[in-house]
């Protein structure tokens, strides 16, 4: 791998993308029928599905409701076939449930939790296929599962990953571009108003690309958002020939 | 334990006094509190004090064999514990979530940055290689706890020494540290977690919050950056929202006070170093002061004395003069003497009979003075012995009759009585509540 060129001299990645391209989005909402809202949605190589119940009663203890707002639990968890080599423990370590609690961060910012007190609203994202970018994969499921369940939300939550190679940011990474060790970004975003539902990033980037860096996924982030749209659009469309409208 | 909730008046006050850009300790937005790092006796062990947050960091080392898709990589393992001693908050079984979050910023902190070189913990290729385990323990929680535990894991790293280690052909010889002097492990840099709290929506931003600016704070940005300038980590959490300009302007911020704090541990390390070659006394029992005043030896507190004395005569220069208060002591029989005028009669507080306002305030010096002097049990013993008739009487009329037992008291009764008028005007709001109780 460490001859591997990310960025060629024409500005060619190693799947033929350029800098700021991101890889085939394709989704699909209303994959179950049991869950009140689940999606589907292909990244290039990365699968992820997100299945959403609720607004339901508080499961467990009654004590853990909040007065005034929905209770958000989120659960991560990849499959172990996901990844080149075989995982040992799909869900419970570390990894998985600081995913977990991230995404958990993410929509109790972007679902209106206060038209739903003392209830729980469940998301659990499953990872089948690990290509790079699983955050920003498992956050744009879980966006469209929420829609698909009717839970009122502020705005999309639209994820994507960025990177930095030869002073040029590179948007939408995948598992190559991420294990050769260079920074990596991780940004979900509201597109409406621009703000920053979540920022992450790893491995070391001097402070005077960060704002390249941003600008490259804020970027990603509201073209993800427009594919995701289109889908939405579609989908009501198809529902609503099915009902008969 | 359950933690205790916040109360809403302190909770409330904390956000009145951010809005303000007041802080509970007198820190401007921008400071951090206080960081003293001391060292144990042995290569790698560390406390770090940020502020009261305390942190105990101790590095050791393993041969083991690597892992089987990194050969040639030594590990490296970190691992922070919430000890229960830190909060009581804290209980075995309740820390999963805050423990989850340190845990794994910290990691990618120091692990994703590459600050150690695992290549150079390399002894046999695909056969034995070096663990170095990093353990971190929160001995007290007052805030920030992922910059104090940042600090403490990267000093004892930079402080750790492992034993050295040759190998000649299969051979591979350990040599202990009387054989041969331990080695320091190789680090590129430092990185150092900068912790900023978000109020209000994002208005209003604090670095280095303190435990109690945590629990009313919306979310929480770290940002790990090294004295490059490089940013090694940025990790947002809670429910904040973002905008683009707050992360950048905080990641100037965090570049400013991520230099002072590598200039301070590598101060903190050479001093350590010196004493060690020079024969010098090292270790906690030296480094950690007690902070009781019978100790034997106490740290200096840092508080800047150099213009007191112009601030004590301002603050002299301002204020009122103190108002004059004469009381001669009375002797009232052989043995029982008073001075001053005690306490004011509350009986009959509980009564709101609402009286309006008096004007004259002779009166009701006069009137108060009666009450206080039905109090004094004296007397009442020395009324038998007087001329003047006396009435006594429970009735909650104005009118009162002033008790006049020698001339002493005559005495002192204008004395005091000149006195109150003097105070009353002062006293505005005091007026009020004496004149319902006058009324009894």
């Amino acid at each position: 791998m460490a001859g591997l060129e990310l960025l060629s001299d024409q500005g060619y990645r190693v799947d033929g993308r350029r800098a700021g391209e991101l890889r085939k989005i394709q989704a699909r909402m209303g994959v179950f029928a049991q869950a009140d809202g689940s999606a589907y949605i292909e990244q290039g190589n990365t699968k992820a599905l997100a299945v959403v119940y609720g607004p339901h009663e508080i499961r467990g203890s009654r004590a853990r409701a909040l007065p005034d707002r929905a209770l958000v639990n989120c659960q991560y968890s990849s499959a172990t076939f996901s990844t080149g080599e075989r995982k040992r423990r799909p869900h419970g370590d570390r990894k998985s449930c600081e995913m977990g609690l991230q995404l958990r961060q993410t929509f109790e910012a972007a679902i209106l939790t206060q038209l739903h007190p003392r209830s729980q609203i469940d998301i659990y994202v499953q990872v089948l296929q690990a290509d790079g970018g699983t955050y920003a994969a498992c956050v744009n499921a879980a966006t469209l599962a929420v829609l698909d369940a009717g839970i009122p939300m502020r705005d999309f939550v639209c994820a994507c990953s960025a990177g930095f190679v030869d002073n040029t940011a590179l948007a939408d990474l995948s598992h190559v571009e991420e294990a050769a060790g260079g920074p990596q970004l991780a940004l979900a975003l509201l597109p409406a108003s621009g703000q920053i539902a979540l920022l992450e990033m790893d491995a070391r980037l001097h402070e005077d690309h960060l704002e390249q860096v941003l600008e490259a996924a804020a970027r990603a982030a509201r073209d993800v958002h427009t594919l995701l749209d289109r889908v939405v659009r579609q989908h009501v469309r198809e529902a609503s020939i099915l009902l008969g409208d | 334990m359950k933690e205790t909730p916040l109360s809403n008046c302190e909770r409330r006050f904390l956000l009145r006094a951010i809005e303000e850009k007041k802080r509970l300790d007198g820190r401007q937005t921008y400071d951090y509190r206080n960081i003293k790092i001391s060292f144990g006796t042995d290569y790698g062990c560390c406390v770090v004090e940020l502020g009261k947050t305390r942190v105990l960091g101790q590095v050791s080392c393993e041969l083991v064999s690597p892992k089987l898709n990194r050969a040639t990589e030594g590990i490296l393992f970190f691992n922070l514990e919430l000890s229960q001693m830190a909060a009581p908050a804290f209980e075995p079984g309740r820390q999963s979530d805050l423990l989850v979050k340190l845990n794994r910023l910290l990691e990618r902190c120091l692990r994703n940055s590459k600050c150690i070189d695992t290549e150079s913990l390399c002894v046999v290729a695909g056969e034995k290689v070096w663990q170095i385990r990093v353990d971190l323990h929160l001995l007290n929680h007052d805030g920030n706890i992922i910059d104090a535990a940042s600090i403490a894991a990267i000093v004892a790293l930079c402080h750790f020494r492992r034993p050295d280690v040759s190998v000649q052909g299969d051979e591979v010889t350990l040599y202990t540290p009387e054989e041969r002097d331990p080695v320091p492990l190789s680090i590129h840099h430092l990185p150092i977690c900068v912790s900023f709290a978000f109020f209000q929506q994002g208005t209003y931003l604090l670095v280095d919050p303190n435990e109690r600016e945590e629990r009313v704070m919306d979310g929480l940005l770290v940002i790990a950056m090294n004295k490059h300038r490089e940013i090694c980590t940025i990790q947002s959490s809670g429910g904040i929202m973002l905008l683009k300009d707050q992360v950048l302007r905080c990641s100037k911020i965090a570049g400013v006070k991520v230099l002072e704090i590598t200039e301070l541990i590598q101060k903190a390390l050479e001093n350590d170093q010196k004493v060690r070659k020079e024969g010098g006394k090292f270790g906690f029992a030296e480094s950690i002061a007690s902070q009781r005043i019978t100790a034997f030896k106490m740290e200096k507190a840092p508080i800047d004395t150099s213009d007191v004395e112009e601030k004590a005569e301002e603050i002299i220069a301002e204020a009122e003069p103190p108002s004059e208060v004469v009381s001669n002591p009375v002797l009232w029989t052989p043995g029982t003497a008073q001075i001053g005028e005690g306490l004011e009669n509350s009986w009959g507080d509980l009564e709101d009979s609402a009286k309006e306002e008096e004007d004259a305030d002779g009166t009701d010096g006069a009137v108060i003075l009666g009450s206080t002097k039905m109090d004094t049990g004296v007397e009442v013993s020395n009324i038998g012995s007087q001329d003047a008739p006396i009435v006594l009487s429970d009735s909650e009329e104005e009118e009162m009759i002033i008790l006049e037992p020698d001339k002493n008291p005559k005495k002192i009764r204008t004395q005091t009585i000149s006195a109150k008028q003097e105070k009353a005007p002062s006293k505005k709001p005091v007026k009020k509540r004496k004149k319902k109780r006058a009324a009894n």
